[in-house]
């Protein structure tokens, strides 16, 4: 009998409290920026492409759903030739972007990406693409790396001195 | 052998092995850099640490490098010591101090010895907040990258490419930390094995350049073992595939034959796989008109042309596989079969059958191990460059002899070479011109053809009285044939190289007299053929091309073949016009199928399975690891499909390989161990195929764009999964496809792989050889 009375009670307490649920989707629920949502493809902070095309989202993927083909530009960049998510297949586990090693591709707090042709959740590089840097500004990989590329001399890089004269006979 | 101690468990081990290699062979992971199971220890990168203790009281002892350390009764080490980790952990800092942080860009990523190393010494964090120090690279040629930041410096490249391959182009500059390997200015690497380098750098400063248009990472390349199509020696390879398209060769370790290395023609000749210029469409001509047909279209098309009644003849080739000459054969007949051979390598090959019936016959290892060695008239590098590599070996046995004299053991590579200094054992050249082996050779004889197979004979009667003598020599030429006899008359292992690129068959039966000639045991031949199957068409049938010219044929089936190279063009124009009809299979353009009215586009060797037989009459297969796209298939497909077309075979009778290969050894007995050459395709891994993908290849859900992936094609001819479905790794040695093991994702995993290092792989090399032979037992030569 009191249980029932307390379970009335607690009800009626309700009536008077904040409500939980949204009117989704005319509201829209706020998301953390580390929500695993909708896979992007940033830019460095100089514009070009940030992904060269290393190939460790895919082999982390436990779903195998990311194909990428590197190539090389005249300026000596790596970038992929194609980068293809079947979102189809995505878990949304976010190990691709654990395993970046230029914080190319990133998880957003965009969740909406519902198709009524299953095709059409097969993403290509264009649809992943975005011109900013994501989550991660600042971040430019081939300041840090020790390959030239154009603009970036031997030497150039972050913590680097510049290249030795291997003729230089100076102990 | 000896009983050693490592930490505290005893263990037996060979008393002339160097402790590192023992290490590696008893299952330990010991890190290390600068030895090479080919070169030896010259105890540099100072990685392999270990402790030593004296006796059962010691236990302090005393850090060592476990590869400049022989075995030895009663050693006593501890690789689990703390001290010696911490030093090999050290030593990988200190390396990573100026290594790029590039290996997302870095083609050697995911197959790095460096990468493998740091992860086995334990070393991941950067404590050095200091500078890096940089270098510029050089443009090396068109085959090897260089990305000398990379470099640790272990001295493994020159210690290959001027010390073991002869090459003089590239070396060490500088001292201290700008220590720089390269050139001594920009430039194409000169030496014809350059591009083994990309296997023995440990780390990406050596890269395969061609491979890095379209990078792929090892465990995403679909691979399959493979035999090396542009010479007659056979070196086994692995092809590498990813997205339908063949990506690169590496080396597969055959203990009798390439071992560690290949040629930079085996390595970097097959992008032709990939040309535009392939035909992958049936041709038709007619009065000047190309139209391009479907394949049933044209199968009964030309079905018409070889009904019973129209006289067919059939054109073979020592490039096509064993299965495709036989299919070829088999339509035509035996008696309208001809090998595609030239007038010439038809008889020269005939002899060389002949010679082996009666003689040891050399295989590329046992040359290496040769100690007196004489070639007649082959330029070797053009001809078969890995054996030109191997008498580069050769020549370092009799020398060797003295450091084993002074009990220096043959790994200790430095003490080995302050031993030889510059001294060669004896290797006589005798060829139409200069060669690339001139600058080890004992002494050159140049003369023409004819005077070389003179002197061969003269040789032969030095050494035997009972071989015919020659007449009217010169004083010079009995002096260097008596010169040359009495080097091979000292030595105890003699080798006699010769072959057919100078067209003489008197050449081969002169090296097959001064082999018959030496009394020793050990004494062996070995000689070099045009192509990868130029034996095996031979043993299919022995009408050269000049025969079928004598032909008057209704139509001809030239298979794989452009017979302007093996006859002259008047001859062989004057052929092709009598036919009515003229028809082709093959993968690219050429003369002759530029004339042909009809071409049908063929296989490569990467695209369907076939068995060849080597310079030696070693039977190896060969596994299709590309897909072809339809319409284009194997050649003993086409063929098949003509022959059912014209009512000549029953449809299902050759469905697969194996119902090819059991036809062919029924009608050849003589060939009966070409179908145990590797496994049929009923064999089975634990009951599953063989996965030519990795486990770790990615992107399985995402290649095709499309959510509903359809069935993963089959394989009907080889125990080979084209998917990672499957075993990953097989206990047939004939089929392995890749070398991998638990903390070891570098080529440098093979040490697994063998029975013990440098020696023959677990579970026995593949390849059967068809000739008799006596092996014999001897240590790998360093």
């Amino acid at each position: 009998m009191l249980s029932h009375i307390r379970s009335l009670a607690l009800v009626f307490r309700h009536l008077f409290r904040k409500n939980i649920t949204i009117q989704y989707p005319e509201e829209k629920a706020r998301l953390s920026p580390r929500y695993r949502g909708r896979i992007i493809l940033s830019r460095d902070p100089d514009g070009g492409e940030r992904c060269v095309g290393c190939q460790l989202c895919a082999v982390v993927c436990p779903v195998d759903c990311i194909a990428l083909q590197a190539a090389e530009d005249e300026n000596g960049r790596r970038f992929p030739e194609f980068f293809r998510i079947n979102f189809s297949r995505c878990i949304y586990c976010g190990l691709c972007e654990d395993a970046c090693p230029t914080y190319a591709i990133q998880l957003t707090p965009d969740v909406e990406m519902a198709e009524y042709d299953r095709p059409n959740l097969v993403y290509e590089k264009e649809d992943l693409l975005i011109s900013g840097e994501g989550k991660y500004p600042g971040y430019n990989y081939y300041k840090v790396a020790g390959l030239s590329i154009g603009g970036k001399d031997k030497g150039e890089a972050e913590n680097e001195s510049p290249p030795i004269n291997p003729k230089d006979l100076m102990p | 052998m000896a009983t050693i101690t490592i930490d505290g468990k005893s263990y037996q081990a060979d008393a002339s092995q160097n402790l590192l290699q023992t290490a590696l062979q008893l299952g330990f992971d010991l890190p290390y850099f600068c030895w090479h199971p080919a070169m030896g220890s010259v105890g540099a990168c100072r990685q392999c640490a270990v402790r030593q203790f004296r006796d059962d009281d010691d236990t302090t002892g005393m850090i060592v490098m476990a590869c400049m350390v022989p075995v030895s009764d009663g050693l006593r080490i501890s690789i689990d010591d703390p001290e010696a980790k911490e030093f090999r952990k050290g030593v990988v800092e200190w390396l990573m101090t100026n290594h790029p942080h590039d290996c997302a860009v870095c083609d050697e990523g995911g197959e790095c010895h460096l990468q493998d190393m740091t992860v086995m010494a334990g070393h991941s964090k950067r404590r050095y907040r200091f500078q890096k120090r940089t270098h510029r690279n050089q443009y090396l040629g068109p085959f090897i990258n260089h990305e000398m930041n990379r470099c640790i410096q272990c001295y493994r490249c020159v210690r290959f490419y001027k010390d073991y391959a002869g090459g003089r182009d590239l070396d060490v500059f500088s001292s201290r930390n700008r220590v720089y390997f390269g050139r001594h200015e920009e430039g194409v690497l000169e030496n014809p094995f350059s591009g083994n380098l990309v296997e023995v750098c440990p780390t990406g400063v050596f890269t395969d350049k061609p491979f890095k248009a379209q990078p792929t990472r090892k465990w995403d390349l679909s691979t399959a073992a493979s035999i090396c199509p542009h010479c007659s020696l056979g070196c086994n390879t692995i092809v590498g595939e990813r997205y339908g398209k063949f990506r690169r060769v590496l080396n597969r370790y055959h203990h009798d034959l390439n071992g560690y290395f290949l040629c930079d023609r085996g390595r970097f000749g097959s992008a032709f796989v990939n040309s535009d210029k392939r035909s992958r469409q049936p041709q038709w001509r007619e009065n000047g008109q190309t139209v391009s047909l479907d394949k049933q279209t044209i199968t009964d098309l030309l079905a018409t042309e070889i009904l019973d009644g129209k006289k067919v003849i059939g054109i073979g080739s020592p490039r096509a596989s064993m299965e495709a000459n036989y299919a070829l054969r088999t339509l035509v007949g035996e008696d309208a079969f001809f090998n595609g051979l030239s007038e010439n390598d038809a008889a020269i090959s005939k002899q060389i059958i002949s010679i082996y019936q009666h003689t040891h016959i050399a295989s590329l290892r046992d040359a290496a191990e040769s100690d007196a060695v004489f070639v007649l008239g082959e330029d070797l590098t053009n001809t078969a460059p890995r054996l030109a590599l191997a008498l580069r070996q050769a020549v370092r046995n009799t020398p060797l002899e003295d450091a084993d004299k002074l009990k220096i053991p043959r790994w200790h590579a430095r003490a080995v070479a302050d031993v030889i200094q510059h001294r060669h054992g004896p290797l006589h050249l005798a060829s139409i011109a200069a060669t690339q082996l001139d600058d080890i050779a004992t002494s050159r004889h140049l003369a023409a053809p004819a005077d070389l197979a003179r002197i061969g004979f003269a040789i032969a009667h030095e050494l035997d009285s009972d071989a015919p003598a020659v007449a009217n020599l010169t004083s010079e030429q009995a002096a260097y044939a008596k010169q040359v006899a009495h080097d091979l008359r000292q030595a105890k292992r003699p080798l006699v190289v010769a072959g057919s690129s100078l067209g003489s068959v008197a050449l081969v039966q002169a090296a097959g007299q001064i082999t018959k000639a030496l009394k020793q045991n050990e004494a062996r031949i070995s000689l070099i053929v045009a192509e990868a199957n130029t034996l095996g068409v031979a043993l299919l049938g022995d009408k050269s091309i000049s025969s079928a010219i004598q032909e008057k044929a209704d139509t001809i089936i030239v298979l794989e073949n452009n017979i302007f190279r093996r006859s002259t063009d008047h001859l062989i124009n004057r052929m092709l016009k009598s036919a009515n009809c003229v028809i082709t299979i093959d993968h690219l353009e050429n003369a002759t199928t530029q004339q042909a009215h009809a071409s049908l586009p063929a296989a490569t060797f990467t695209e369907a399975s076939g068995t060849s037989i080597n310079n030696e009459g070693r039977a190896q297969r060969s596994f299709q690891v590309v897909l072809a796209s339809d319409p284009v298939q194997a050649s003993w497909r086409w063929l098949r499909d003509l022959m059912v077309a014209a009512n000549k075979q029953q449809t299902g009778a050759w469905e697969t390989l194996d119902d090819v290969l059991a036809s062919l050894v029924t009608e050849f007995p003589k060939l009966a161990k070409l179908s145990e050459v590797a496994p049929n395709s009923k064999w089975r891994q634990s009951s599953q195929k063989v996965a030519r993908a990795s486990r770790r290849s990615g992107g399985r859900t995402a290649i095709l764009a499309t959510v509903h992936e359809p069935k993963p094609p089959s394989d009907p001819d080889a125990p080979l999964s084209f998917t990672m479905e499957g075993n990953p790794a097989s206990s047939s040695t004939a089929l392995n496809n890749r070398y991998w093991s638990p903390g070891w994702n570098s080529v440098q995993a093979l040490n697994q792989y063998q029975q013990e290092i440098g020696g023959p792989l677990r579970g026995g090399d593949p390849g059967i050889c068809l000739f008799e032979k006596k092996r014999r037992q001897q240590r790998v030569v360093y």
